[in-house]
């Protein structure tokens, strides 16, 4: 079984076959987009993260739209309800995929296994990360679009340079939930990550800034509010579409849940 | 594949450290490897033996890059796997011990998924019908068997057409049926010249399968070779089981002093014993005497030579630890 040179030191002595593309990998981009596009139809047909994706911010979209919450904020705006409502619902949006439903998936993801599988092909481990992200920006880019054609009927005016202003904070936004999320699935089980990015969503979406400004709320606390990625994302989302404003503080307060949250996940992330 | 004096150390959460001796430093640590070598080459199965919890997922898992080794050198197709980047990982496949597979997806969009990875994948059409995937194509892998989704599993492993083929326990869970188009299929892909490594605690699969063997035990190689020569330097060593009733047991004085010398005699459980060493014809004619005068007809009985699972067992030992 041993092979020996001829100084007599063993060598590893498998075969170099000559390739001709075969075990070969693909492209690094059509690896990520493969793995993209096979995550963001995980999602889709995925009837609980259906619900949470889709439903959940529709119903939020509607209820803002038809109750008198936001009207002292619309006033002060010149705006409209639906108007001021849209932002937080995509600031919603952007957590319920990447918080929530990338969240969950990579949890069981995880407990099956197949992150060390995926891990082992040569899509390999930043290809995982870098498709997850491809997935989530296409899941919101979805959202969007749904949640902006529904908010057309019910009288939303967006303009151009308030779309333009709204995705750099989407972005960011995304990055900073999927952060918390990757931070979450990768340290504790997966029913706990259930559990708990669950009850992150539903904190976070009503008391978050999110879908409600923060100084809307009584007492002292909105600064900390303002420095949650919820309450941060809101108030990006609501300068840049509303005011046309772009507001560096809550992009800051992202950018730090993005590193913060990025590196704990990095350091603590078990794969397995 | 080339692996040299692995050891690998896993830190104990903190809490159980606490109940450990406080302050000795080797408690915080515990060794799941200690010292294992081994070589597989091309166009051979090699196979990893040994008890649960002998280190052999271990082991595999650091040769596949996914665990890193406390000390020691391993290479796999002549790097370093801990380091591996896509192109070394695109020449090797693998098959995890609890499969790694996505639950809610069918199998064959799954394994046209993993084939998407490869800029030249085998046919996963004829991976699919070989292995019989095609009978249980629609539906979702959460709701497979265990062995369906073992099928399915070494498919995915197949899917590069790899130089190097790590099967973590196999047949685990795998009918008959299953076991046998499996099996074939593994001498096929060995003789087309992959490098075949396996771990099972299985001595019968090894025995069919593998050409060269590392028994472990307790992290460290305990015995190495190839399958025909450890089976025949153990030649004129026989085993020899029977079933006979109480009465052709008790008034059985099994064999005379002399005649005794060097078998062993163990009860596998009520009523079915086995002699192992180096029997002889006289032994058999002294045991049918016997039964003969007493009336007593074994309900079994059968002659064989040593297979592993007795060399295993021996060195080993018999009870679990």
């Amino acid at each position: 079984m041993s092979h020996s040179t001829e100084t007599g030191a063993p060598v590893d002595s498998d075969t170099f076959r000559p390739t001709d593309g075969a075990r070969e990998p693909a492209s690094v981009s059509s690896r990520i987009l493969a793995q993209g596009k096979y995550e963001t139809l995980a999602m889709l047909k995925n009837g609980e993260q259906l619900m949470l994706l889709i439903l959940f911010p529709l119903m939020a979209l509607f209820g803002l739209a038809f109750t008198g919450f936001l009207d002292g904020w619309a006033e002060q705006f010149g705006g409209s309800r639906i108007d001021v409502a849209m932002p937080g619902v995509l600031a919603l949006c952007a957590m319920s995929t990447a918080l929530s439903g990338q969240g969950i998936a990579t949890g069981f993801d995880r407990r099956y296994g197949v992150l060390r599988f995926l891990s082992t092909t040569p899509l390999g481990r930043g290809g995982l990360v870098a498709g997850k992200a491809v997935a989530v920006l296409t899941v919101v880019a979805i959202q969007y679009v749904v949640m902006g054609v529904v908010g057309l009927f019910l009288g939303w005016k967006p303009d151009v340079p308030g779309f333009l202003l709204s995705l750099p904070a989407l972005v960011l936004g995304v990055a900073a939930f999927t952060a918390v999320g990757l931070l979450v699935a990768g340290t504790v089980r997966a029913e706990a990550t259930l559990a708990v990015v669950n009850t992150l969503w539903v904190v976070l979406a009503a008391l978050g800034g999110s879908l409600i400004p923060a100084h809307h709320f009584p007492g002292g606390g909105s600064w900390f509010i303002e420095l949650l990625p919820s309450g941060a994302l809101g108030e990006a989302l609501r300068a840049g579409m509303l005011a046309h404003h772009v507001a560096w503080g809550p992009h800051l307060v992202l950018i730090a849940w993005i590193v913060i949250a990025g590196l704990a996940a990095r350091r603590w992330f078990k794969w397995s | 594949m080339l692996i040299d004096d692995l050891r690998k150390d896993f830190s104990l959460p903190r809490r159980k450290r606490n109940r450990a001796t406080p302050g000795a430093e080797s408690q915080a640590t515990l060794r799941a490897v200690d010292g294992i070598s081994l070589r597989a080459a091309p166009g051979k199965v090699t196979a990893l033996l040994g008890a649960n919890g002998a280190g052999k997922s271990t082991t595999l898992s650091c040769a596949q890059g996914l665990l890193k080794p406390t000390a020691g050198r391993v290479r796999l197709l002549g790097e370093d796997p801990w380091r591996a980047g896509p192109s070394l990982r695109a020449r090797v496949g693998i098959m995890l011990q609890e499969g790694g597979l996505p639950q809610a997806i069918r199998p064959i969009p799954l394994l046209r998924h993993v084939a998407s990875m490869y800029r030249k994948p085998a046919d996963v059409d004829a991976l699919v019908s070989r292995l019989g995937i095609d009978g249980f194509d629609r539906t979702n892998i959460r709701r497979l068997s265990g062995g369906q989704r073992q099928r399915v599993a070494l498919a995915a492993a197949l899917v590069g057409d790899p130089e190097v083929l790590f099967l973590d326990e196999p047949s685990a869970g795998l009918d008959p049926q299953s076991r046998h188009v499996v099996f074939d299929l593994v001498r096929e892909v060995k003789e087309s010249g992959t490098c075949i490594v396996l771990t099972t605690h299985l001595m019968d699969d090894a025995q069919r399968l593998a050409d060269d063997v590392y028994i472990v035990d307790e992290g460290r190689n305990v015995v190495e070779g190839q399958v025909d020569d450890l089976l025949n330097n153990s030649q004129d060593r026989k085993t020899l089981r029977f079933a006979v009733s109480r009465r052709g047991m008790q008034l059985l004085d099994v064999f005379p002093a002399p005649l005794a010398e060097g078998l062993t005699l163990r009860e596998e459980h009520a009523g079915s014993y086995e002699i192992s060493g180096p029997i002889r014809p006289e032994h058999l004619s002294h045991l049918a005497g016997t039964w003969a005068e007493l009336g007593e007809l074994p309900t079994s009985l059968e002659l064989k030579p040593r297979s592993l699972e007795d060399l295993f067992l021996d060195i080993s030992g018999r009870t679990i630890r």
